[in-house]
């Protein structure tokens, strides 16, 4: 007997199964895209700028302020076991290994992913992709490796910004406001954190959230329905699908590489 | 009515031949088939939603149809595969109905966008070739403003010079008059006609505006119920044809109609 309800199990199944086959489609579409000449460097560079420069100002700020409640919460609890100059330590740690490849990847999901789904799929409402086929130039060179591209180059950089941001504002609570010995700070900090093994793998993190972030903004606003409502799912989706996929990859790197 | 295989003896650059297309859940055409003569200014008429815009993309490959065949100087490009799909297009300029200029470049980036994509030009020869283009649709001296600076109408106008900027084969229009002012309509209307006349550039326009396409049409093309009656002006006008008729009294919003009832059949 056929139920209605495993019917729409076996259609929701064979959807996913669709979706996630298109996508690897089309992630090898840009990897293809990115090692095959005419290499679109203009347009990398305005993406990068789009990407990289105008969030500045946002992973600054954030990251001088989560180093500075990091700051304070730990030295409250470190003050409890005379720990205090450990300071450095904590906010170092927590914020190479975790807190900076991951807030960063959420703080550029809402600024730049989502602006990126929403421009591509503003270009598919307004045909200008369509006008780009028509003009035989492939929108999937000209528009989305590119984009795509950027996001996956510029991820690691904002990281190291927003890491070195947050070890100032660590360091301006700690030490100029909670009178922690400035020396202190910054061996405890020195001596913690290994090079290869704490900062490579916040760039690991950084450049796999990169690489998500790019994937799904671009294939979100490169598929979306031609219309307003289109417009605003993909930038919806963009920002739901990409925090999602990368608090769990942080995980499963975290898990699998101990980083 | 009027079939690419009835008409053999036209020189048909463009021919649909059986084609079934849905979108959704609406069928737009039951075996649709017609054809756009090489060299000849064709208007693809029908009321909204008759699937005039559609034609066009499916003509630029833009949509493949479910079954039937869409040739284009003599290729299928139901059966072509994407890479000689892209070679195809280098010949042929689509203006779209809101213009799809990128909005992230200046007219003149658009405009030259083909060129620099396809050509070995230096930068004064495509200079040239943009200014020449602005002017012939009007615009002249607006290469650094963006589209979002410019009208709809102008937008539009801006588009056709980048359709026309490589001299493709053919040209693919939709509803390059809506929006435009009397003088623009003539001003577009006759360079059309020019790009047709001393260029020999196929032209497949898609337009609501009847007086200028009875003026500039060598051919029509009515889309109604899926399907396409196709013929000269005075042919269709003189068929008789009541959703002809009907269509041609609606556009012309009461105003004395020249058609005759009757006599001859649209072919």
């Amino acid at each position: 007997m056929r139920s209605p309800a495993i019917e729409a199990v076996g259609f929701r199944t064979v959807a996913g199964i669709e979706q996630l086959g298109r996508l690897a489609l089309f992630v090898g579409q840009v990897a293809l895209r990115c090692v095959r000449p005419p290499f679109r460097s203009r347009r990398l560079v305005g993406e990068i700028y789009d990407v990289g420069v105008l969030s500045l100002a946002v992973i600054c700020l954030s990251g001088a302020t989560v180093g500075a409640v990091l700051a304070l919460q730990g030295y409250t609890t470190l003050a409890r076991f005379g720990a205090e100059g450990s300071l450095g330590a904590v906010v170092g740690l927590s914020l190479v290994r975790e807190l900076g490849p991951v807030l960063t990847a959420l703080l550029v999901t809402g600024r730049a992913g989502s602006a990126m789904a929403a421009g591509i799929a503003s270009m598919v409402t307004t045909e200008q992709l369509d006008g780009l086929r028509m003009m035989s130039v492939d929108p999937m060179a000209f528009v989305v490796t590119p984009k795509a591209l950027a996001m996956v180059l510029v991820m690691p950089l904002l990281n190291g910004l927003f890491i070195v941001f947050a070890i100032f504002g660590g360091y301006l609570v700690g030490v100029e406001l909670l009178g922690v010995d400035g020396g202190q700070y910054l061996t405890s900090l020195e001596s913690s954190i290994d090079l290869g093994d704490d900062v490579a793998g916040s760039f690991v993190k950084a450049i796999t959230f990169g690489s998500l972030v790019g994937f799904i903004a671009t294939y979100r606003g490169y598929f979306s329905e031609a219309t307003a409502a289109g417009v605003s799912a993909a930038t919806t989706g963009t920002v739901v699908v990409s925090s999602v996929a990368i608090l769990i990859s942080d995980y499963v790197i975290t898990a699998l590489w101990g980083v | 009515m009027g079939t690419a295989i009835a008409e053999g003896a036209l020189d048909f650059q463009v021919a649909l031949d059986g084609v079934d297309l849905t979108l959704g859940d609406r069928s737009i055409f039951r075996s649709l088939s017609c054809g756009f003569p090489r060299g000849q200014i064709s208007i693809v008429l029908g009321g909204s939603g008759a699937g005039k815009s559609t034609i066009l993309r499916l003509i630029g490959g833009l949509l493949r149809p479910e079954s039937g065949a869409v040739r284009v100087a003599g290729l299928d490009i139901t059966e072509i595969p994407e890479r000689e799909l892209y070679q195809l297009r280098m010949r042929i300029g689509m203006l779209f109905q809101g213009g799809a200029l990128l909005d992230s470049m200046t007219v003149y980036e658009n405009v030259s966008l083909p060129l620099r994509e396809h050509t070995d030009l230096g930068e004064d020869a495509i200079a040239e070739a943009v200014r020449e283009r602005l002017a012939a649709v009007g615009l002249p001296g607006t290469e650094a403003l963006y589209p979002r600076q410019l009208s709809g109408g102008m937008v539009r106008r801006a588009a056709l010079a980048r359709a026309i900027v490589r001299d493709p084969e053919l040209v693919l229009v939709d509803e390059p008059f809506s929006g435009l002012d009397p003088i623009n309509v003539r001003r577009i209307e006759a360079l059309m006609v020019d790009l047709n006349r001393q260029r020999g550039i196929t032209l497949i326009v898609t337009s609501h505006h009847l007086a200028s396409s009875l003026r500039m049409g060598h051919r029509l093309v009515f889309l109604t119920d899926g399907q396409a009656i196709s013929g000269e002006p005075a042919e269709l006008l003189a068929s008789g044809d009541p959703r002809i008729v009907e269509f041609l009294r609606a556009e012309q919003d009461g105003h004395a109609l020249p058609v005759a009832a009757g006599s001859g059949s649209a072919s």
